[in-house]
């Protein structure tokens, strides 16, 4: 009875995508990543919740993993778990091993090695529902008889679906487990037990092998690949238009109110200028952000990514990576820091250390607002061949040369440090699923509320910085020109010119480049401010799109898209980088080929444009 | 454990690549191609045992690597050089 006051202590472990996450998720009031593909947890994560008794009971979320002899950092993670390895950490009082009902075959093997360990075990037979779509019986009875441990149905993914569960573990703690003697064959006992309490019609989901016999197609397969990212990048730009005309209506509107309110000065210069001007120019771009997540969201949950993983491995092999990095790689258009997390499930340290070392070239949505600005101001919004808009062309293209050089990148790195070793693949696939609209709602609530936090929180406080650094310290009595000329950013602006004039970036780009650094988006807002400052008259509501195009020359733009295909100046990138590598070295090798790759590429389309302009 | 077997020595045994597509067949055995191979080990923990049914499902579209098989319950993507070292019976 006094264990219903102290807190229980469990963990979730079992093979990769049965469901682990979905349960903490529901179990804890979480909302940490789930996803259709092995590998997408690769930390553990803690959260807690209280039984029908009161009694607190602290939940852990493991990476999944195939078996305790761990291959990847994140497999390492599980097991040091299981074996109570971790300093300062005992070990769990209850390991709840989830299973997929529709993939007993594997995943009971690891519940047998897992009973090896001697602790309090209980199974959460996860993914009923769709066992039951796909006619396969369970004998609960009967398999709870032969593996000697209780057995809770759960549907991780509805409401409710984990009362069992709950209910289970608010009883007594079952005793430790007992296992099959040491040598025994645990694939053996896994297909003894199937035939005794498990039918199944037919091994494989029907529709999974009609769906894959056209997506894994050797020519449709690739086209269908090739027609999706296409699309992807054509409706950031196609069905964002009308979303954006609202948003900057909106801020227009309000920067005349707040200018007709106020009198002249200091705190309408600082609201006008600074923070409407710069916080409305990267607003406009949150639908182009929510329409990318949007296909993100859809394509991870789908079951798809892996299989585009099964179709590029030779091309990514070719150039020194893996179809492993893949997912991590595909993870960086939203942002390189997860995806560079999400590396650990890599087995090769050497293509481990690849694809981070490149993932910051995939292009992440922070670069979207630069990207939209200057095509938007530079690029016509034109039909060619009858069928694309002309922008959307150019963003894809902007995307397809992040890809090409992380590819050439890797393949560098291959010839310099060549791996003897022989690397495995062993990527599992898994079943399509359709993704739930809600979840989908939810997910896109969730990266607007990021994105708004980020333009209220760094980018705010980023853009009232730079607002007072370029507003004084003032002119003095009697100059002429804009008082911008003579403030510290003015001035590091003009003393920063000679080291980026030869790729054609002005001033004030020179000054925006800095706070870009916190975040890349600021850079935009950081244009905003310091040509809302600039302008003599008192137009400062204008929009940026229409200044940038009427003061720039093609080549500067272009020559700043080239710049943002590197950027090297992404400081929680680098972060990541060192917190993955343990490495300052590798660091300052990411951070110096990624500015001498954008320098390089500047100084090429600079010369170019200015050559055939 | 990790005894290799050698496949020549069974009958009609061969390697999982040179099973045509879509054939059914049971796995002979797993063949280290080291002492300790963590690869074959790997390919064991996952199903690739004796007795098993196997089945190349897809191929993918650069020089058929790397391989869709079907093992078990599950559908694993396999590089060539990976599915070599299960070797195999094809059913009548
Ligand atoms: N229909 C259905 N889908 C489920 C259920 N539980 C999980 N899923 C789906 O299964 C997939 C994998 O879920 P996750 O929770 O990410 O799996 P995981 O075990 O945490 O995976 P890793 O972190 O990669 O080890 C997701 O697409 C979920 O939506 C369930 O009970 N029913
Ligand atoms: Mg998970």
């Amino acid at each position: 009875m006094s264990a219903s006051t102290a807190t229980l202590r469990i963990a979730l472990v079992g093979n990769p995508n049965c469901g682990k996450t979905a349960l903490f998720n529901r179990l804890t009031g979480s909302r940490q990543k789930v996803a259709n593909y092995a590998g997408v947890t690769v930390e553990r994560k803690e959260g807690r919740f209280a039984d029908g008794n009161g009694r607190v009971v602290q939940v852990l979320d493991l990476p999944g993993t195939y078996s305790l002899a761990a291959t990847s950092p994140d497999e390492a993670i599980t097991r040091d778990v299981c074996l109570g390895r971790v300093a300062g950490e005992p070990k769990p009082d209850l390991l709840v091993c989830v299973v997929d009902a529709t993939n007993l075959r594997l995943h009971l093997r690891f519940v047998l090695e897992v009973q090896r360990l001697g602790l309090p075990m209980l199974l959460a037979l996860n993914c009923t529902d769709l066992a039951e779509k796909r006619g396969i019986r369970i004998d609960h009875d009967r398999l709870q008889a032969g593996l000697g441990i209780p057995v809770v149905e759960t549907v991780a993914v509805r409401s409710g679906g984990t009362q069992a569960l709950v209910r289970r573990l608010g009883q007594t703690l079952p005793p430790a487990s007992k296992a099959l003697p040491e040598g025994a064959d645990l694939h053996a006992a896994v297909n003894h037990l199937l035939a005794d309490a498990v039918q199944m019609p037919r091994r494989t989901a029907e529709i999974d092998d009609r769906i894959d016999r056209v997506l894994l197609h050797p020519v449709w397969g690739l086209a269908i690949l090739a027609v999706v990212m296409f699309l992807m990048f054509q409706a950031v730009f196609s069905w964002a238009e009308p979303l954006m005309g609202g948003i900057e209506t909106l801020v227009g509107w309000a920067g005349q109110g707040v200018g007709a309110l106020l009198p002249e000065g200091v705190l309408k210069s600082l609201l006008v200028d600074g923070i409407l001007a710069g916080i409305g120019g990267v607003v406009v771009f949150l639908p182009q952000i929510l329409i990318l997540f949007l296909f993100i969201l859809a394509l991870e949950e789908s079951g798809y990514l892996p299989r585009a993983a099964f179709l590029l491995d030779r091309f990514m092999v070719g150039a020194g990576l893996t179809g492993r990095s893949f997912i991590p790689l595909l993870s960086s258009f939203a942002c390189a820091v997860p995806g560079i997390m999400a590396t650990r499930s890599i087995q090769d340290p050497r293509e481990r250390l690849a694809t981070i070392l490149v993932a910051p070239l995939m292009t992440c949505s922070a670069r979207l607002p630069i990207y939209a600005l200057l095509i938007a101001a530079f690029i016509p919004s034109r039909t060619v061949w009858g069928l694309f808009n002309l922008q959307g062309l150019v963003l894809f293209a902007l995307y397809v040369a992040g890809i090409v050089s992380a590819l050439a990148v890797a393949s560098v790195m291959k010839w310099w440090r060549r791996s003897k070793l022989e690397h495995a693949l062993l990527l599992e696939l898994p079943s399509y699923r359709l993704p739930n609209l809600n979840d989908l709602a939810l997910g896109l609530w969730e990266r607007a509320m990021i994105f708004l936090r980020r333009v209220g929180g760094i980018i705010l406080a980023l853009t009232v910085i730079l607002w007072a650094l370029s507003s004084f310290p003032t002119p003095p009595e009697g100059a002429t020109g804009p008082a911008i000329d003579y403030s510290f950013a003015g001035r590091l602006g003009h003393a920063l010119q000679w080291l980026f004039a030869p790729i054609g970036f002005n001033w004030q780009i020179c000054i925006a480049l800095i706070p870009g650094l916190a975040a890349r988006e600021v850079a935009v807002s950081a244009l905003a401010t310091v040509y809302a400052l600039s302008a003599t008259d008192d137009a400062a509501a204008d929009l940026l799109a229409p200044i940038v195009s009427a003061q720039w020359s093609l080549p500067t733009a272009l020559s700043l898209l080239a710049w943002y295909v590197f950027a090297p100046q992404c400081i929680s990138t680098l972060a990541a980088i060192r917190r993955e590598t343990l490495s300052w070295r590798i660091v300052a090798i990411a951070a110096g080929y990624l500015f001498a790759l954008a320098y390089l590429a500047s100084f090429l389309t600079y010369r170019l444009a200015l050559a055939f302009a | 454990m990790t005894i290799a077997k050698d496949s020549s020595s069974l009958p009609d045994g061969r390697s999982l690549l040179t099973l045509p597509r879509l054939k059914e067949a049971r796995v002979l055995s797993v063949t280290d191609h080291r002492a300790g191979d963590v690869i074959a080990r790997r390919l064991r923990e996952l199903g690739f045992v004796p007795g098993e049914l196997v089945r190349v499902v897809a191929q993918g579209p650069l020089g058929g690597d790397p391989l869709l098989v079907q093992v078990g319950f599950t559908r694993f993507a396999l590089r060539r050089a990976e599915a070599e070292r299960v070797q195999v019976e094809p059913l009548p």
